[in-house]
């Protein structure tokens, strides 16, 4: 994978500088900002759901240029060290590069990911909550939750004739998702994801957890336990749809933290309604799971 | 150390019968350290009348250092003259622009395009170098040092902490205090308070002691409120950020362009009449101004 990654490095992340963002936030930052008076807390609110301002934020904060001493870890931590305005101003720089196509020749439907990477977040937050508050901050796992599969984004936009060839092998033959990528392109999109956000000067534990979500092996932190477990109930609740259905054999392997009765964890959460409805109305997509 | 102002107007010149005494050029301050070394914070038109100054004294080296690039604060950079002077030796150094991507060699070259100005970049005559600074990290200029602190305007904002031989002062550039987005009531409201309260932690470490704190009191505190936002603080946010860190002395600057001297003095002295006892000599910044440190 070596001569790989410098390869995907060289490739991948100038193809992020030009990835368009979503529909949904890129319509609403548009709107928004024309009125001057805009309330800061509505634009953090939509970007902070967008994986791709998100990141783009992220990076730009982390650069060594801003010589911080911690990481910055959310969108609201990035404004208070840039200022809304400026934060403001990047949103608009990104939204003027155009929206993600719903659908591109891969078949990878971009606003179904949006709703389990939503989902994962708001679900990964929750979950740290409620069971690992001392151990982790819940902010840091909505991060990880909203970024975690990013790298299939990357894939679907730039890796157009692999990635589909990934994805067909696993609607295919039922191997997972990312087991299929290592097959076609060499690299699956945790590594590649990971390798990017370490790249761009990420925290190490949203790097470590972006590049460990599908490593039962991995060493556990609290964070990514609630990472691992919130992709977990998602996509066995299928609340949309990142290319890699569920499998029950995945039962064994959850995080010990959490037992391995997962509908007892999903009944501990209480109703996850609010949290669809949200990640439903903000990837545009209706009541369909 | 000595310091100098040669331009304490914000936003846009504003020459006339009434800002005679106070001045109208935007945004300069002179900074020579102990040594002599010159540096020169922000390049608004006072840097023109300065640069009438140094000719005298060919050639020179001037370490430029751009807060941010408002055009009040970089308007003046193609009329510096030893900038067309061979022999000169001039750096400017500012902050990387996130929007733009670009580092501070950009500021020369946006300003001097054909259409806009006569002269092209590659006509400038003197030695130029740019550098982009990370912030926190000091930069030395002869026997001075000049650390850059990110401050809150709307686009990223250096304020420049200079020492030397044990004397410091501290010019803010545009800044605003951080504020709270989120109302009390709201669920986020203490979480992004305590990144507030640890970012002001981390400014008041980086300053230190400070000998002289110049710093952006444009409103007054009936102006401010519809004015949040645009990055500037009132008369009232600088005095209270002199106290904190225990400054000898505020000089409050980038004086509104519709103010005149008369209103200047008279918003002044109502601000102080609300801090009887500041705990620091408080002083409005005149073209001029000269203070010894």
């Amino acid at each position: 994978m070596a001569q790989l990654t410098l390869e995907l490095e060289r490739k991948l992340t100038t193809a992020v500088e030009r990835m368009p963002a979503f529909p949904k936030s890129v319509q609403v930052i548009l709107e928004m900002t024309r009125d001057i008076n805009c309330l800061p807390r509505n634009l953090v609110g939509v970007i902070e759901k967008d994986p791709v301002m998100t990141i783009k934020i992220l990076r730009v904060i982390n650069s060594a240029y801003y010589g911080l001493p911690n990481k910055i870890t959310s969108v609201g931590q990035s404004v208070v060290y840039l200022g809304i305005n400026t934060i403001k101003n990047l949103a608009l720089s990104f939204a003027a590069v155009g929206i993600l196509p719903r659908f591109n020749t891969t078949g990878f439907d971009i606003q179904r990911y949006l709703l389990h990477s939503l989902s994962v977040a708001s679900i990964a937050r929750l979950l740290c909550e409620k069971f690992a508050r001392a151990e982790a901050d819940p902010g840091d796992c909505y991060i990880a939750g909203l970024l975690h599969d990013f790298g299939k984004v990357v894939f679907a936009q730039f890796m157009v004739g692999e990635f589909m060839k990934a994805l067909a092998i696993t609607v295919d033959s039922g191997k997972p998702l990312y087991a299929a990528e290592i097959e076609v392109i060499g690299a699956d999109h945790a590594f590649v994801g990971a390798l990017l956000a370490k790249k761009w000067k990420f925290a190490e534990p949203l790097v470590n957890c972006i590049r460990d979500h599908h490593a039962p092996d991995a060493e556990p932190s609290a964070m990514l336990d609630c990472l691992r477990m919130a992709d977990a109930i998602c996509r066995k609740l299928a609340f949309g749809d990142a290319g890699n259905p569920w499998r029950e054999e995945e039962l064994t392997a959850l995080p010990v933290r959490f037992g391995n009765d997962i509908e007892a964890t999903i009944t501990a959460l209480g109703d996850l309604e609010k949290i669809i409805n949200d990640a439903q109305a903000f990837a545009q997509i209706g009541t369909e799971r | 150390m000595k310091v100098k102002m040669w331009g304490v107007r914000g936003s846009i010149p504003a020459p006339g019968p009434s800002t005679v005494r106070y001045g109208g050029n935007t945004t300069c301050i002179e900074v020579r350290s102990d040594d002599d070394s010159l540096i020169i914070l922000d390049a608004g038109t006072g840097i023109f009348p300065l640069a009438q100054t140094l000719l005298t004294r060919l050639p020179i080296t001037a370490s430029i250092f751009i807060t941010h690039t408002h055009w009040d604060h970089i308007q003046g950079l193609p009329f510096f003259v030893p900038l067309y002077i061979p022999g000169n030796m001039v750096r400017i150094h500012g902050a990387y622009d996130l929007v733009s991507m670009q580092g501070i060699e950009q500021v020369m070259n946006v300003q001097m395009q054909y259409s806009y100005f006569p002269i092209r970049e590659a006509e400038l005559r003197a030695g130029v170098e740019y550098e982009t600074l990370t912030v926190g990290e000091p930069v030395a200029v002869g026997d001075a040092t000049v650390t850059p602190v990110l401050l809150n305007h709307p686009v990223p904002n250096l304020g420049y902490r200079v020492a030397c031989n044990g004397r410091s002062m501290f010019f803010t550039g545009d800044h605003e205090p951080w504020a709270n987005i989120y109302p009390p009531d709201d669920p986020e409201h203490a979480n992004y308070q305590a990144m507030i309260d640890h970012r002001y932690t981390e400014l008041y470490a980086a300053l230190g002691e400070l000998d002289l704190l110049i710093c952006d009191a444009a409103y007054t505190l009936a102006e401010y409120p519809p004015k949040i936002g645009w990055g500037h603080g009132t008369f009232d946010h600088a005095i209270k950020f002199a106290q904190r860190i225990g400054a000898k002395r505020l000089m409050c600057t980038h004086h509104e362009p519709t103010r005149s001297d008369d209103e200047l003095e008279r918003v002044f002295a109502e601000a102080m009449s609300r801090h009887p006892e500041p705990g620091c000599e408080v002083m409005l910044g005149r073209e001029g101004l000269e203070i010894l440190l």
